[in-house]
């Protein structure tokens, strides 16, 4: 609070980024957001910014309207004020500059935000993921793999989860031996068991072998796995690196395997560039698409030159070699990069996410990010920028493997249970610091900072709201016929992810959108199937054969459900839990709400936890007491600024 | 001569058909005058493939054994077919001769000059009738249809033996106080005698969309008294049209050294004119040309992929047409103003532009009866020479005459809107694909000829069916339903970011994997459709509020980059 030196400024106008229009309203400065609020009563929007959204602030020289303010988020929005009188101005610019650089954990929001829930609650949330259970639901442990407390006490790799899964064959000694011959201590461990065929995905970093370095146990270590397997003689080694880069390791005493030291290993390089080229990319490409009036040739060579989306390609390829050596030959394989945290999460989780339905699921994606990329310490904080440390650790991994796979939901229609909302939303969040999921490297830093007792978890907070990002056209018999996904990789098939880098830009959005449509006609068709079964079972306590009437009689007559003026283009934000309970009462009698049909109980329950149609009523004009921050990020970013 | 002549052999067994992503078929190979038909022969679910030898646009052929002795055992030979739909399918024919013979017989019978020797002459399905109404939509209707009209507009038939303008339709709706004396002197100063005729009255506020060629002005500035009085009579009382010229400013200029021009300031006070470039003929051939050869070579890396999309400009040029569409509803809509519009002949550009303005402003023309009216109209009816530029499509070895992918232009645009405004269209893309596939190669007759004169002369009407009425009939109309179809009243701007537009996958990724998951989908979005209306129960759906008006309010509706003032 005490960086806060002017909390509010009149007058300030908002330029559109890619017209020449504006609207002028008013801008608060708070601990937490930088929030403008539009005076235009008609059409009143507020634009609701976590300061740890914020990239970068930045003051353009004075005009004749005032002193523009420009600020860059991380979430790809990019907002231009100009505030009439430049001392406001900069003391706006000085406090946020303060505010989005915090120096340490406890600053996050994460460690102030307050949801309303009581401990019990909160335990729960964090209660919802796991791994133990993902890994058992594998088929791990069994009569080849094994759970190894070797790391309980982080002793063997500080960057690795407490519980780790590696073959019985793999004695400690041999895991400690291998674990000293490997980057960061990173040894090989299993990340995914596809139980079909017995073939593991192993992930580890780069060896320590230099130009002719070995280690016998490291040796035994991948022989392990590759015995541990049945049904295939060898094992894949896929190093996710390109050649160059690992040719260029070898000088500082790391590098790649050396087929000739480990027997039946098949070694294959993928080339999927590192952290500094994906950044450098990324900013390309914002660069290009941000740009004013920009003309069809030079969107589409800028995106050619991004380079962006041959580094999507190149993530999906390798995930594809992985998912086929895995499914179709049945062989164990062994990813890692440099120092196993960055493409070896991208390419392991997408992998998985190929092989196993499950993944696809809502419930199964959370579960599959917890694995590969939390517990397995995939640097969060440093590459999403968290503590302003260092910028060249920041880096778009995490965004790119959402990409990958909202690329796959462009192939795949039906095979997601998400819609692309989701993945956006979780996008917000790795860099709000609102939730503990994504704060800090590792879980031995997370179990250092309590996040379990300070914070809250994101995935609760997500399937609460799970209405919200659902796929209307999800169908469960396709993942019965497609169990394993086989994407085509022409070039054709990669696309320009709009509603992810210009998620704030509403001028280029579709006006309609068929997601919505379809969910809102899903969910009244379940509406009135529920409300026949009331129906039916009304009947039934009277005594009357059901049969003959069921098709015929109509349910009472209603109106659709009405449809909320959110412009939120994936997900209607259901506000009709009242309508819908009024009328309950109104038909039915109290008969019907004591035992009401399963599917709309257990629905309602979700509608009605929901904050985000709690808070969406009183919108329009009162901004002062929003009690509820969490929904601001949803409700005002994505619902009122995407169309 | 016979177009059985044209046959040396009419049948081969054992012929092998390799389609992409399908297994391999053997069966037997037919040529008929008009059909290439394909048949595995098998006595239980027999498939069949029925080619129409016009809707092939390139064949390749290699032999083998060519200097080897004639029916040599083994010898064979493989015909590549690239049809018009942009499928591409690959026969394998035993024996050299037969394989020689085919293709041969390919080659001359889908390039049949006379239009009364196409199959749409010879097309009798059982269960449609000839001499019955044909089309949906004519001038006259349109003219009866819009009351606005009525006071200030009249529908002319100083066209009725086509002596003034060879390529506009009988009639025409015209100011009511400029008399058809004064047209015939307008014409003789357009080119081609196009001069400028009613293609749309907004609704809302009267003002029109015109069309017309570019003025005859030549080097020498010449005037003409008439056309000047018809362009006044057409804003009447008010201060200002416009006239967005589909040419540069440059271009323009260049027109009038070849007998050419525009409309200058002097001449045409009341009139602004805005130059804004499109791309016709020749070039827009070469560009789909390039855009089909980029998607269909699978070996392409990402980057040489969208240096290719990008070279091949089709984008760019979807951009600049709904652009300027926008240009036009800007104009009529926002501003208020009647609109002129024209390139050079006013064929072309001219009817994209202004068709897709009225798609955009006019609720009507969004149902599926009213675009394919407004097809009628402003593309078969206003002269569109689609024998000319339809003859060939993207595969064609040939040399370029007059083709040129207008009307493709056209529905890749539409199909743009679409992406954006998913729920205001009444019709679905099959639409759009069919349209596409029809133009090039048909069972009907609508779209023979290059404009209404022609198509008397060689009694289209009287011995063809009428492709659009078939399409509107009970059984097969569902399928070019928009299953979410709400109609609403508003205008739907387009946005015009290039992040907006999109590759077309549906038309030119239609033969890939791709489609078959998308299809998928679809049928998943009807049966949830089905389902509701189902349970809804059919009152209901009758009249389906539209509740997507409110995300179209005026304000959020406009366009955001155009500025013309």
């Amino acid at each position: 609070m005490e960086h806060i030196r002017t909390p509010k400024v009149e007058q300030v106008k908002l330029l559109d980024r890619f017209s020449n229009k504006s609207v002028t309203g008013t801008l608060h400065l708070t601990a937490t957001h930088l929030i403008f609020v539009e005076s235009n009563s008609a059409s009143a929007q507020e634009i609701w910014i976590l300061h740890h959204h914020i990239a970068s602030v930045e003051k353009l020289s004075l005009t004749t309207s005032g002193c523009p303010l420009l600020i860059q988020c991380r979430n790809f929005r990019l907002v231009h004020f100009v505030i009439p009188r430049e001392r406001d101005c900069h003391d706006i610019y000085s406090s946020l500059l303060r505010l989005l650089r915090p120096v340490s954990y406890d600053e996050l929001y994460a460690f102030s935000y307050n949801p309303k829930q009581n401990d019990q609650q909160r335990e729960e949330g964090w209660q919802l993921i796991d791994l133990a259970a993902e890994f058992e639901r594998m088929g791990v442990p069994c009569d080849q793999w094994q759970m190894t407390d070797v790391n309980r006490e982080y002793k063997v790799c500080k960057t690795y989860p407490r519980d780790l899964y590696v073959p019985i064959t793999a004695s400690k000694p041999i895991i400690v031996g291998s674990s000293k011959f490997r980057s960061k201590g990173r040894f090989p461990v299993l990340t995914y068991f596809y139980q079909e065929k017995k073939a593991a995905v192993c992930r580890c970093s780069q060896p320590l072998s230099g130009f002719s370095a070995r280690c016998l146990e490291d040796e035994h270590m991948l022989q392990a796995i590759s015995k541990a397997n049945h049904n295939s003689r060898y094992i894949y080694v896929m190093d996710t690196r390109p050649k160059l880069n690992a040719l260029a390791n070898r000088a500082a005493g790391k590098g790649y395997e050396n087929e000739d030291n480990y027997s039946n290993i098949r070694f294959q390089f993928v080339g999927i560039e590192n952290i500094h080229v994906m950044r450098g990319s990324l900013q390309k490409l914002l660069e290009v698409v941000g740009t004013r009036s920009l003309s069809m040739p030079d969107y589409l060579v800028g995106l050619e030159n991004s380079g962006w989306l041959r580094h999507i390609k190149a993530i999906m390829d390798a995930a594809i070699f992985l998912a086929k050596a895995v499914t179709v030959e049945g062989a164990s394989v062994l990813v890692h990069c440099s120092d196993g945290w960055d493409r070896t999460a991208q390419v392991c989780a997408l992998g998985s996410l190929l092989m196993d339905p499950n993944y696809r699921t809502i419930k199964g994606f959370m579960v599959l990010i917890e694995k590969d990329w939390i517990s397995f310490g995939h640097k969060f904080a440093d590459r999403c920028d968290q503590l302003y440390i260092d910028p060249k650790e920041v880096s778009p991994i995490f965004t790119q493997f959402l990409e990958c796979v909202w690329q796959l939901t462009e192939q795949f229609p039906q095979a997601f249970e998400f819609s692309e909302w989701f993945l956006i939303q979780i996008h917000e969040h790795i860099h709000s610091c609102q939730f503990g999921n994504f704060l800090g490297n590792n879980q031995r830093q997370r179990e250092d900072l309590q996040l379990k007792e300070r914070t809250y978890s994101l995935w609760a907070h997500l399937l609460n709201e799970k209405q919200l990002y659902l796929n209307p056209l999800y169908s469960p018999s396709f993942a019965e016929s497609h169990p394993v996904l086989e994407p085509s990789t022409q070039a054709y098939h990669f696309k320009f992810w709009r509603n992810m880098y210009h998620q704030y830009d509403r001028s280029m959005h579709p006006r309609q959108s068929i997601l919505k449509q379809v969910l809102t006609l899903k969910e009244s068709n379940r509406e009135l199937e529920a409300t026949v079964q009331a129906l039916k079972t009304k009947l039934q306590k009277f005594g009357v054969s059901t049969s003959p009437l069921k098709p015929k009689t109509p349910p009472t007559e209603r109106s659709l459900p009405p449809r909320p003026r959110s412009l939120i283009l994936g997900a209607p934000l259901l506000s009709r839990k009242e309508v819908q309970q009024e009328e309950d009462e109104e038909v039915f009698g109290e008969e019907a709400l004591e035992d009401p049909p399963a599917s709309t109980g257990g629905e309602r329950t979700v509608e009605g936890s929901s904050a985000t149609e709690n808070g969406y009523g009183d919108l329009p004009g009162s901004f002062g007491p929003k009690n509820e921050p969490t929904v601001v990020t949803l409700e005002f970013g994505v619902a009122r600024m995407t169309c | 001569m016979e177009l059985s002549e044209h046959i040396k052999t009419a049948n081969v067994e054992d012929v092998t058909l390799r389609r992409p992503f399908h297994p391999a078929l053997r069966g037997t190979l037919c040529v008929t005058s008009h059909h290439l038909l394909f048949s595995d022969r098998k006595d239980e679910d027999s498939w069949q493939l029925l080619i129409l030898l016009r809707n092939i646009d390139a064949t390749e052929k290699s032999v083998e054994n060519l200097f080897g002795y004639p029916r040599a055992v083994g010898s064979s030979g493989t015909i590549t077919i690239k049809c018009k739909d942009l499928l591409v399918l690959q026969l394998e024919i035993p024996g050299m001769e037969e394989c020689l013979n085919i293709a041969s017989s390919i080659e001359a019978l889908s390039a049949l000059e006379s239009v009364t020797e196409m199959y749409p002459f010879f097309h009798r399905p059982s269960h449609l009738t000839l001499h019955g109404p044909w089309g949906l939509s004519s001038t006259e209707k349109y003219y009866k249809q819009t009351e606005r009209l009525w006071d200030r507009w009249r529908v002319s038939t100083v066209n009725s033996d086509y002596s003034v303008c060879p390529s506009y339709p009988h009639a025409v709706i015209v100011p009511r106080e400029v008399d058809d004396e004064k047209l015939v002197q307008s014409a003789r100063f357009r080119q081609g005698g196009r001069f400028p005729v009613l293609s749309y009255c907004h609704h809302r506020n009267g003002m029109v969309i015109m069309r017309s060629s570019q003025p005859l002005t030549g080097a020498n500035r010449k005037r003409c008294k008439e056309d000047e009085l018809l362009l006044q009579a057409v804003i009447d009382g008010s201060v200002l049209g416009y006239i967005i010229d589909l040419r540069s400013t440059q271009q323009a200029q260049q027109a009038r050294m070849t007998g050419g021009g525009f409309e200058s300031k002097s001449c045409y006070s009341h009139w602004k004119r805005i130059h804004r470039h499109h791309e016709r003929g020749k070039v827009l051939q070469e560009s789909l040309i390039k855009l089909v050869e980029a998607c269909s070579d699978p070996s392409h890396s990402v980057d040489r992929w969208l240096s290719k999309l990008e070279n091949s400009k089709w984008l760019s040029h979807v951009h600049s047409a709904l652009s300027t569409a926008g240009l036009v509803v800007e104009c009529v809509e926002r501003d208020g103003h009647s609109v002129l519009v024209h390139g050079s002949e006013g064929t072309d550009s001219t009817l994209v532009v202004s068709s897709l303005a009225q798609l955009i402003l006019h609720p009507a023309s969004r149902t599926l009866t009213g675009f394919l009216g407004l097809l009628e109209r402003d593309w078969i009816q206003a002269g569109h020479p689609f024998q000319q530029r339809c003859a060939h499509s993207a595969y064609s070895h040939a040399r370029l005459k007059q083709e040129c992918p207008s009307f493709l232009l056209l529905l890749d645009c539409v199909w743009q809107v679409w992406r954006q405004f998913p729920l205001a269209l009444e019709f679905s893309e099959a639409l759009l694909l069919r349209l596409a596939q029809e133009v090039y190669a048909s069972n009907y007759g609508t779209f023979l000829c290059n404009n209404e004169q022609e198509r008397c002369a060689a009694g289209v009407k009287e011995n063809t069916h009428c492709l659009f009425q078939s399409l509107l009939s009970p059984d097969i109309e569902e399928q070019y339903l928009n299953p979410l179809y709400e109609p609403t009243d508003l205008a739907i701007w387009p946005s015009v970011h290039p992040q907006s537009l999109q590759l077309w996958t549906g038309l030119f990724l239609r033969w890939t994997e791709y489609a078959q998951n998308m299809e998928e989908a679809r049928e998943e979005v009807w049966s949830i459709v089905k389902k509701h209306r189902e349970r809804a129960g059919p009152d209901r759906t009758n009249n389906t509020p539209s509740t997507h008006c409110d995300t179209l309010t005026p304000f959020e509706n406009l366009m955001d980059e155009l500025t013309i003032l």
